[in-house]
């Protein structure tokens, strides 16, 4: 089959590699339709994250057919599913709790011992995102082998086109999850850091969750105004000062609840590799660990701290101060992405939810290394790249 | 305070202790058999019945399934089987080892007889863990072998034990509660060469 590859620092290729085979019983092998390319994928682009090795297969955003079933597994030939990038197995202690990014068994025995000298325990495997979360071949490619498939993929109902739900994969839940972390009462003015997919998904949801008002930050101008077109005010952190307009915003009590949706955007990481990134860019540095730090500063007393913007290491200068002094809250986590799917395709099914919104290149599969160049040199007008394994290579939509 | 094998200075796992010596003292009197001066132990929660996971350990043909340093386990008599183990540079390590304590259901004890290429001895406890499924521990007393050959496989049974220990649990937990062993591989080529 064809598949998208790592090779190192932006060198990603399409290769021929053997198709993958059912080994397990719980398997599923997914002949790939549609496929994103996420913003965490450009940190393996961009060769910040450690374990990564040449030739894996990329990509964690994907859908397609049924085409193979090991004995064990639920689906059927010809069925549609969406598939989850996190691998949870669905009987551990903590898939019994919906937390399944928590899974005990989805990432294979000996990746888990980095995950366990890190973070004190090791979390599930993901899709197509270095050896750290397991490994696994990801579906910026032909086909996909899915273990645990009766717990992971959702079937999708004849009649509803791919770019409807292939953002259920990943960052729609992750954006859900940001709202729902937030604690959102009626009457809430929420602010939203990074209008990126998840910050723009955490947009739609708060105000589905009876947030009066919500405040999109963030400096690319194009996506300020998708963050708009959800009903959202915004704050250009170029042009204005952001604590100081969310006070004035905010009738000087600040906003009752916070979301950083900007974070490293990676899915996990090193200490070391945290560091060194932060040296290598001063903006990258000290912006990027700079909205966490802001958001509890203005978040009010009493309020709420979500934090789906992901940090994989250590951080300095952390604000534990004010979090403590005002008594806020913070939740946070990978995103148990199968605990939010059935009730997010029935909200799309529904239309109380569009993504559609965000896609703003389709391409072929055969062209995925410009997709990654495209959407690394201009994320103010490249929101979201869909991969296409049948477009004829060179084609764009 | 500082353990003495005498006295224990708090109630942490022996495998935990900073007092390598002591440590090993008690839980030679305690525990296992006297067959080596290095200990291990590592505990994992399994979310299925107590019963099960003993039956399954209980029948030592299966532990090659999820172990992966063992090549074979031939079981001899009802208290006496013959293990096969892998070494560094293709070789393999033997011994005989004969159950020294059994209580159905909870625990099965083992010592290494008289021979074995790495004297060893150790226990498996299972303990109810309510709602949570079954507490498995393994504490492994072991005897890191001399000589050239021995710095070798010492390499593999001083460094590694702890790390194996853990991944062959981790495995054991992942083939009772889903049934299969995790794989990231995607062909079956892939399999075979992780396996070996």
């Amino acid at each position: 089959m064809r598949a998208l590859t790592w090779h190192g620092k932006h060198d990603v290729r399409v290769d021929t590699v053997d198709d993958p085979e059912i080994l397990n019983p719980r398997d599923a092998i997914i002949k790939i339709t549609s496929t994103a390319i996420c913003g965490s994928d450009l940190h393996l682009y961009d060769g910040y994250i450690p374990t990564m090795q040449a030739g894996d297969i990329l990509g964690h955003e994907f859908m397609g057919e049924v085409v193979e079933t090991g004995p064990k597994s639920t689906l059927k030939k010809g069925q549609r599913v969406v598939v989850p990038f996190t691998i949870a197995c669905g009987s551990c202690y903590h898939c019994g709790k919906h937390q399944y990014s928590a899974c005990d068994n989805g990432n294979p025995a000996d990746k888990q011992d980095i995950g366990q000298e890190l973070y004190g325990q090791p979390m599930s495997g993901l899709f197509g995102y270095s050896h750290l979360t397991g490994g696994y071949a990801g579906g910026q490619a032909e086909y996909v082998r899915v273990p645990f498939s009766d717990v992971g993929p959702i079937v999708i109902p004849d009649g509803i086109e791919d770019e409807k739900v292939l953002f259920l994969s990943d960052i729609l839940p992750t954006g859900w999850q940001a709202a729902e972390n937030a604690g959102i009462e009626p009457g809430d003015t929420v602010a939203v850091w990074g209008c990126g997919p998840v910050g723009l998904f955490a947009v739609q949801s708060a105000f589905l969750m009876g947030a009066e008002r919500v405040i999109a930050i963030d400096h690319f101008p194009h996506r300020l105004d998708l963050a708009k077109r959800f009903g959202a005010e915004t704050i250009n952190f170029e042009e204005s000062a952001t604590y100081e307009a969310l006070m004035e915003m905010t009738g000087g009590i600040g906003p009752d609840a916070v979301i950083d949706a900007v974070g490293l955007e990676a899915h996990g990481f090193f200490v070391d590799n945290v560091i060194d990134q932060i040296k290598k860019s001063t903006f990258l540095g000290t912006d990027r660990i700079h909205s966490i730090r802001q958001a509890i500063v203005a978040c009010r007393k009493g309020g709420r701290v979500s934090m789906p913007a992901v940090y994989g290491g250590i951080v300095d200068k952390f604000p534990l101060g004010a979090f403590m002094e005002k008594g806020l809250t913070l939740k946070t986590g990978q995103t148990s992405v199968q605990h939010y799917m059935p009730a997010l395709l029935n909200a799309i099914i529904e239309d109380k939810i569009d993504t559609t919104f965000l896609i703003s290149h389709r391409m072929a599969l055969e062209d995925a290394p410009k997709g990654y160049q495209m959407f690394h040199d201009n994320q103010n007008e490249v929101t979201k790249v869909v991969l296409k394994p049948d477009f004829a290579a060179g084609t764009v939509a | 305070m500082s353990d003495t094998a005498d006295m224990r200075a708090d109630d942490a796992p022996l495998s935990t202790s900073k007092h390598a010596g002591a440590a090993i003292d008690r839980a030679t009197a305690e525990l296992v058999e006297a067959k080596g001066d290095s200990l291990v132990g590592r505990t994992v929660t399994i979310n299925r019945p107590r019963a099960e996971l003993f039956a399954y350990w209980r029948d030592f043909t299966n532990l090659p399934t999820f172990m992966d340093n063992i090549v074979s386990v031939i079981v001899k008599d009802a208290a006496t089987s013959h293990w096969v183990v892998k070494a560094p540079g293709g070789k393999t390590v033997e011994w005989d080892a004969v159950i020294t304590e059994e209580k159905d259901g909870e625990t099965i004890a083992w010592a290494s007889t008289e021979g074995a290429d790495v004297p060893n001895s150790g226990r498996i406890d299972f303990r109810d863990a309510g709602a949570r499924g079954t507490i498995v521990t393994a504490t492994i007393v072991y005897d890191p072998p001399a000589g050239l050959v021995g710095k070798l496989i010492a390499k593999m049974f001083q460094r590694e034990p702890a790390i194996q220990a853990r991944r062959d649990l981790r495995r054991f937990k992942q083939l009772m509660e889903t049934g299969e062993i995790a794989t990231a591989s995607r062909t079956r080529a892939q399999l075979e060469e992780e396996k070996d």
